[in-house]
């Protein structure tokens, strides 16, 4: 589980004798060989991203993109005549990726080298390795999931989002309220599995430890009665975001113990973190426990512990802590909340089980 | 950033945190305003202000520090600012 996973999440793609064989400006035509759109198409089916970045006139680079049938492929393009360091800095801020997840393709020595030299964490390879890429390791998920696959979709959906947010005239909770969002948090079953740990590995910044549990992990605390896997997922008008969070609890007597909270950076915006944060908080208060969650720092999540104490959790001792306590915590904390009721969110719609009531009474009893 | 030299008095503070807050709420926000009173505290929006006061006002806000009352309206911002920046002067 230390093994940092590297695989690449977006691939941005040159254009000029790298994603086709010619070169616009100055060729009569250009010509996408069949084994790089198979290349595309293959990886979009691996839930991989792809972007663009080109130098060449941006409206006549897309309509070439169109008319090769393969424009929808690609998710934030930057076409135009400004460094490609920058194009690659702004794909992934707009897709909120970490440069460590973004790979880069150009024929050209140069472009590489003044990428690499802005973005050393980012990947680059020559435009002759652009078939080779569907056999290397970064570019092959050990799973690919339903989100996966029509991961470019929901990002494209986004972004549509994200352009009517911006021109809405008006309190931000006010558009957040015509998205119509609803969430729906579930117990895990096997099927969800799989989405799970994707979202676990994908997630770094909103994962409140950094610790990332396997499948098998999981899987096994699926039939675990003292724990209880949640999977959350959200939709909206524009269409569904997918799974976008996860929610391992351990059952004590006096309090229940959150192992993990990972939330996709996606849907940070629209204040899901604090809504199941806020769920949980009630439905420990109808069951009368207390709340620990585990936090351990790392470089990514800062807005995880900012999420956690607002939400009013704190590093104060209890004497409730002892019960999750297995005395091998290493270097993970404790945040700690004594829970009361609290109103219901007034963006979204929550559909919930209601956790533990009677089960767990009946369990402790027996 | 320039933090240092410049004056950090209350009045300074609020009219800049105001300003902000207009901007990022998309509409005018007063003083006393319970900027969470309808129950919408997103994750990101509490970074933005904790990374907005300590990159404007050259603070680290960490520990206890890190809770909601201290940024539930601009006047508990105002006074946490003035408050962890005489602390700052004071060690230095």
């Amino acid at each position: 589980m230390s093994d940092e996973p590297a695989l690449v999440k977006c691939l941005v793609w040159d254009l000029d004798n790298t994603l086709w064989r010619g070169t616009l400006l100055e060729d009569p035509e250009v010509a996408l060989p069949d084994e790089i759109r198979a290349v595309i198409v293959e990886l979009d089916a691996r839930g991989i991203l792809q972007s663009v970045a080109s130098k060449n006139d941006h409206d006549h680079a897309w309509e070439q993109l169109a008319a090769l049938g393969i424009a929808d492929y690609f998710v934030a393009p930057h076409i135009g005549w400004s460094p490609k360091s920058g194009s690659v800095q702004e794909i992934a801020e707009q897709l909120n990726f970490a440069m460590k997840t973004i790979a880069f393709i150009d024929d050209q020595p140069a472009e590489r080298a003044e990428v690499a030299h802005h973005h050393p964490a980012v990947r680059c390879y020559p435009a002759e390795q652009a078939t080779e890429l569907t056999g290397l390791a970064e570019f092959s998920p050990e799973v690919v999931t339903i989100d996966a696959r029509r991961r470019r979709s929901m990002y494209q959906a986004g972004f549509r989002r994200e352009s009517e947010r911006e021109s809405f005239q008006g309190p931000d909770e006010d558009f957040l309220r015509t998205l119509e969002l609803v969430m729906e948090i579930k117990r895990a079953d096997e099927v969800d599995l799989s989405r799970v740990e994707e979202l676990t590995m994908r997630t770094s910044q909103m994962n409140a430890t950094g610790v990332h549990y396997s499948d098998a992990e999981l899987r096994a605390l699926l039939a675990d009665p003292d724990h209880e896997v949640l999977t959350v997922t959200l939709t909206d008008r524009f269409g569904p975001h997918g799974a976008v969070g996860v929610l391992l609890l351990g059952y004590h007597e006096s309090v229940w113990h959150l192992k993990l909270l990972a939330t996709s950076c996606r849907v940070v915006s629209f204040g899901a973190g604090s809504v199941l944060l806020n769920w949980l908080v009630n439905e420990a208060a109808t069951a009368g426990v207390h709340l620990a969650a585990d936090f351990r720092r790392t470089d990514r999540n800062r807005m995880m512990d900012i999420a956690y104490r607002f939400a009013g959790f704190t590093e104060d001792s209890c004497a409730c802590l002892a019960e999750p306590d297995d005395g091998e915590r290493g270097d993970i904390q404790f945040r700690h909340l004594v829970a009361e009721e609290r109103p219901e969110p007034t963006t979204m719609r929550v559909h919930a089980p209601a956790l533990a009531r009677g089960e767990v009474a009946a369990r402790s009893l027996g | 950033m320039s933090a240092s030299n410049r004056t950090i008095d209350a009045e300074t503070v609020e009219g800049e945190l105001l300003a902000f807050l207009a901007e990022r709420v998309g509409s005018p926000v007063t003083p006393e305003q319970d900027l969470f009173s309808a129950g919408l505290v997103s994750s990101m929006f509490a970074m933005q202000l904790v990374v907005h006061l300590e990159d404007s006002y050259d603070l680290e806000i960490v520990g206890p520090e890190l809770t909601l009352e201290h940024f539930r309206s601009v006047r508990r911002m105002t006074e946490l600012v003035l408050r962890l920046s005489a602390g700052a002067e004071s060690d230095g």
